[in-house]
């Protein structure tokens, strides 16, 4: 009995070692190129760096730092407001966009396969430089604003949205609404991988709950928010989080640029580490909150 | 003949027609209302996804149009889509002023390498997550997820001076006297892609890992009782079974790294990309035309606009060709192996 026991341990040790060699190389990098450098970076944050050609000199200055971020920097506090709030109306928008999506993919409909590769192009036509190229035209925007100007012709959504503000009812929601409107095409093609998500979870939903639920008498309508809904509801926890990750460390991110900017063009790597810092910690400060807000609805069966 | 043919046709629908009536009959109307109702669903269904996917493709139609069009047609307030002038010379022009051929050549080459270094480590620790039991097991995950979290500019700066003054606990320095300088050398990215650190590396890990914890244990165990040690485990039995996944992962990789341009400037800034080729494109064309043409004015921002359009049709046709052959890997795949979180 106890040799049995002992060779079990020996085998979940083998087990144990062998786990770790997997993982071995993930283990090498984290402290190599991430901890390292994390730590290093976080140093930096507090310090006035100097590059000489024998290695930089770290000059410490205690806070400074991130007192020029906040308090004077012209910059940064405006972009930082800036891209947060167009964070959250877009990562709702995504959300719901890409649950609405993956529902209609998820039917059965002639041509369904042609559908679902359009929209997951965007997570080809969306990734790294072509997003900056496509957002980098802010010249010929404003070509075409002109252009619009002076021939009068308005899109739809701006003649309803004239009508809409000239009636005055609540102005501030509606200029939101139309925001998003306007902005759908930025919504389409950031939830390619949403909408993946969102799809896999939907698969995985057995056929014969909602044949139980029809049989009981269940509509269409309430079975979404029945079976469907909480059935992936933690997958909105994921898409969310992803969403957040995926806006904050986008090629277009305004204050992104800043930070590689002061860093690459004016050489100032103390204050690029800190307005990093202070991005990250905010950025991760929004992702705990929204996790917990949505992690208390999650319902997780099994 | 061929009346007796339709007519033999049309009887069946007449009657199905009718046997349809007798049923709605029956039904008191239901049925119609019932079919009525799908129809219209299908209809809104169907003119919903044409605009949406009308709306996904049009910036793409629209790149492509323009690009085959001379200056003066893109002025010309007659001209929409389809160019009066047409010509091909703008792809001429874009190839010139990117290096083309070279730009391409290097890009593939790394983006294949980086995406099956990333692909086969990302397997590996995957598979370690997966299947193995050992201290620390939550931490190292979370470890993972926190790769995956952090945003990498945040560590960009001190990565970046890591690699100017490159070293390995000094030693290094002890033997040469002085550190390493790796910026600018292909070798770093490499470095990270080994060890897990590359472009989305956390997120691939995560997929593998969620892939392989739904293969059953009892397979496992079949193949360790018919005499598979840990290791021909992996490579006989687990590896076949997670094709479709690992497929995925390389797609995505490979696509990532193309198109990246925050890793390629940071870490590959003198290899010449076509992602980094395309974000210098504009300033490109000023400086050719103020300089090679000798053409004070620069180019106007209709023209700078087609030029960095049929650039950026340069860089995406290669990805969607691909993205054709491959949609099934990129989307069915991962779509239908159900991720469980």
């Amino acid at each position: 009995m106890k040799k049995q026991k002992n060779k079990l341990a020996g085998l979940q040790k083998r087990k144990a070692i062998a786990g770790y060699i997997f993982i071995l190389p993930f283990i090498i990098g984290f402290l190599g190129f991430m901890v390292k450098p994390f730590v290093h970076s976080l140093y930096m944050s507090f310090c006035d760096v100097e590059v000489t050609p024998n290695g930089p000199i770290n000059h410490f200055i205690g806070l400074d730092n991130y007192a020029r971020t906040f308090l004077r920097d012209v910059q940064f506090n405006q972009l930082l407001t800036d891209e947060l709030g167009r964070m959250v109306i877009n990562a709702l928008a995504i959300m719901v966009f890409s649950f609405f999506v993956a529902l209609v993919l998820n039917q059965k409909f002639k041509g369904r396969a042609l559908v679902r590769a359009i929209f997951f192009l965007p997570v080809i036509l969306s990734s790294g430089v072509i997003l900056g190229v496509e957002y980098d035209n802010t010249l010929l925007a404003a070509l075409q604003d002109t252009i619009q100007e002076s021939t009068g012709v308005s899109g739809i959504s701006d003649i309803v949205k004239e009508i809409l503000v000239t009636a005055g009812v609540g102005v501030k929601p509606f200029e939101i609404v139309f925001d998003i409107v306007d902005g759908i095409y930025d919504v389409a093609i950031a939830s390619g991988i949403q909408i993946i998500i969102f799809l896999s979870g939907l698969q995985t939903i057995s056929e014969s709950m909602y044949e139980a639920a029809a049989i009981e008498g269940c509509t269409a309508w309430e079975s979404l928010w029945k079976i469907t809904f909480p059935m992936i509801s933690s997958l909105f926890l994921v898409n969310m989080i992803y969403t957040i990750v995926d806006f904050s460390m986008r090629t277009d991110n305004e204050v992104m640029d800043r930070i590689t900017f002061v860093m690459t063009v004016s050489l100032e790597y103390g204050f690029s580490s800190a307005m990093a810092w202070s991005y990250f910690a905010i950025v991760i400060a929004i992702i705990g909150l929204v996790s917990l807000i949505i992690s208390k609805g999650v319902y997780y069966y099994e | 003949m061929s009346k007796a043919a339709t007519t033999a046709k049309k009887a069946p629908l007449k009657n199905r027609w009718e046997a349809y009536w007798e049923r709605n009959k029956k039904s008191e109307g239901y049925l119609f209302q019932k079919s009525c109702k799908s129809a219209a669903v299908k209809v809104c269904r169907a003119i919903m996804l044409f605009g949406m996917c009308f709306m996904i493709l049009q910036p793409l139609l629209n790149k492509i149009s323009i690009s085959f069009m001379e200056e003066q047609d893109l002025y010309n307030a007659m001209v929409i889509s389809i160019p009066e002038h047409f010509t091909t010379a703008n792809y001429q022009l874009t190839a010139y002023l990117t290096n083309y051929a070279t730009a391409f050549r290097n890009t593939f080459v790394i983006s294949l390498t980086i995406a099956i270094v990333q692909v086969g480590m990302s397997t590996l620790v995957g598979y370690g997550f997966a299947r193995f039991n050992f201290p620390l097991k939550n931490f190292w995950f979370a470890c993972v997820i926190l790769t995956v979290v952090i945003p990498t500019q945040a560590i960009s700066t001190s990565l970046y001076l890591h690699f100017r003054f490159f070293d390995i606990f000094g030693i290094i320095e002890l033997l040469t006297g002085e550190a390493l300088n790796l910026r600018g050398s292909v070798l770093p990215y490499y470095l990270m892609s080994v060890t897990c650190m590359g472009l989305k590396n956390g997120l691939y890990i995560y997929l593998i890992r969620q892939f392989f914890r739904n293969i059953p244990k009892e397979l496992e165990e079949a193949a360790y009782v018919d005499g598979c040690g840990t290791l021909k485990t992996f490579i006989r039995i687990m590896l076949p079974d997670a094709k479709p996944i690992l497929t995925s992962c390389f797609l995505f990789s490979f696509v990532w790294q193309w198109t990246d341009s925050f890793y390629s400037k940071t870490f590959l800034g003198n290899t010449s990309l076509l992602s980094v080729e395309l974000s210098r494109l504009g300033d490109r064309l000023m400086q050719y035309i103020q300089i090679d043409l000798r053409n004070a004015a620069g180019a106007s921002v209709g023209y700078t606009n087609c030029i960095v359009a049929t650039g950026t049709l340069m860089v995406v046709v290669p990805l969607l060709v691909l993205y054709l052959f491959a949609q099934k890997g990129f989307v069915e795949s991962l779509s239908s192996s159900g991720i469980k979180m």
